[in-house]
């Protein structure tokens, strides 16, 4: 059982690598278009992206197939969203900017939707650095709280997304529906809990744990 | 087929011309779709033959020219011009065409003329986004003042890369003015009108903070949501730093005398 759990892991380990073998692939094969480099941050920006939303799934899930041991899986998923969106960063600074810091700072300060996009990297950054079991332990009470920040990051990242394009809002639509979804079904295990926990009141204990995190 | 066409005296030879198929397969064109890879293809069913023109508005002799007489009168030259996005890509494409202000005198405009309206063609059948009225106003609408329109620099093409222009790049006809932003160069033009007033150009209409009627190329004023100060010109490869954007797209020369007295962060 061990075995085959470990097993599991492993793939989805190399199933999210998939995403960057093929942008090595398209670099390789000359695949990403007459604006190469646009197109790989746009590539980089989507994976980080899906990964986070993915992260954002494994509670609703969890609650609906109340298929335990999955915070694992949210762990690993949310490291992905922080190694993907750490390429896009890196692929900005390196590949795309070429470390020219006066034409970056002026990029960052003239270029509002690069703002969102770095609040929602430095949140995801630290919770990245903190996703451990060891840090959760010294964090204590605060890892919640900080972890909570993942809902900020992604209305930052969405934000980030919508602000740099002059009209094509299908594809960031769909994103944006897909939050809505995972944030809706979280407000609405929230507000049963509420109900729940105000009905046990009489009883003098309102121990509830919202899971809905 | 221009292959002999004579260079313009404002063609920049030191430029590096960006190879034909980056500039044939990566194409603003709304009409049809908003993502530059399907423009390509989709434009293919545009119908082009027969072309006419209209010009009216305040001119001496309007009326409603067909492209072939157009052309018979005007002398082609290659101009090889800058164009800069306003989305922060960059391109130097060897258009052929001719000066609009050529065309514009065998109309007489009257002393009125203080602007020029240029109209896209109007296909809904062959336009996917103007068949389902997505996103700006159709047909597509752009503006010049009048002496902006008389400058030497602004043409209209028909041909690129010494060969007529592919329909994605505004086949038949386009405007090209290459020190302001490429939405101005308005594509597939059926109609010319001069104006008294100013016109209100399809991206000035949709988002009037975002795109102004001017639409200078300037490194200093930003777009509100990006930074105009540096561009990527396509074909560049990775670990290539941003090329630093110019006044007027390197055309201040020429045209900065047009804007001598005005504020360019109010008039962008």
């Amino acid at each position: 059982m061990a075995m085959q759990i470990n097993n599991l892991r492993s793939l989805t380990i190399a199933v999210c690598f998939i995403p960057l073998l093929w942008v090595f692939f398209d670099i390789a094969f000359d695949n990403l278009g007459p604006n190469q480099m646009q197109a790989l941050h746009i590539r980089l920006g989507d994976w980080a992206l899906r990964f986070l939303w993915i992260t954002l799934a494994i509670t609703p899930v969890q609650t609906v197939t109340k298929w335990r041991g999955m915070t694992d899986y949210r762990q690993l998923f949310g490291l992905f969203a922080f190694f993907y969106a750490s390429l896009h960063v890196l692929a900005y600074l390196a590949v795309d900017q070429v470390f020219a810091w006066r034409i970056i700072g002026i990029d960052i300060l003239e270029s509002s939707y690069i703002w969102f996009g770095l609040i929602a990297y430095i949140i995801i950054f630290s919770l990245g650095i903190t996703s451990s079991k060891a840090a959760k332990k010294s964090l204590g009470k605060s890892w919640k709280k900080l972890h909570r920040f993942i809902y900020i990051a992604a209305g930052a990242a969405m934000i980030h997304y919508f602000w740099q394009l002059k009209g094509n809002l299908a594809e960031p639509l769909f994103y944006l529906l897909i939050i809505f979804m995972l944030l809706g079904f979280r407000a609405v295990i929230w507000f049963k809990n509420k109900q729940l926990s105000q009905m046990m009141i009489p009883k003098g204990r309102a121990s509830i744990d919202t899971e809905a995190d | 087929i221009w292959s002999a066409v004579p260079k313009s005296r404002f063609s920049a030879d030191a430029l590096t011309i960006t190879p034909a198929d980056h500039a044939k397969n990566y194409n603003n064109y709304y009409e049809l779709a908003f993502n530059k890879e399907d423009p390509s293809s989709l434009a293919q069913s545009l119908r082009i033959d027969p072309w006419s023109v209209e010009i009216g508005g305040e001119v001496e002799k309007p009326g409603t020219y067909q492209l072939e007489d157009i052309l018979r009168q005007q002398t082609l030259q290659e101009y090889i011009y800058r164009f800069r996005c306003v989305e922060a890509w960059s391109m130097v494409v060897p258009w052929v065409g001719f000066e609009l202000g050529d065309l514009l005198k065998t109309a007489k405009p009257l002393s009125s003329a203080k602007f020029v309206k240029l109209t896209s063609v109007q296909q809904p059948e062959a336009m996917p986004k103007q068949r389902n009225n997505a996103m700006l106003e159709w047909p597509y609408v752009e503006g010049l003042r009048i002496d902006e329109a008389m400058h030497p620099l602004t043409i209209l093409a028909v041909g690129m890369y010494g060969d007529i222009l592919p329909k994605q790049n505004g086949a038949p006809l386009r405007l090209v003015v290459p020190w302001k932003y490429g939405f101005k160069s308005i594509k597939a033009v059926v109609k010319i009108e001069l104006l008294k007033r100013p016109p209100i150009s399809s991206w000035n209409k949709f988002a009037p903070n975002e795109y102004g009627f001017y639409a200078n190329v300037n490194p200093d004023v930003p777009h509100p949501r990006w930074s105009q100060n540096s561009e990527r010109p396509l074909g560049s490869g990775f670990f290539t730093p941003r090329r630093q954007t110019e006044l007027f797209n390197g055309y201040g020369e020429q045209v900065a005398y047009l804007y001598r007295d005005m504020d360019l962060r109010h008039f962008f």
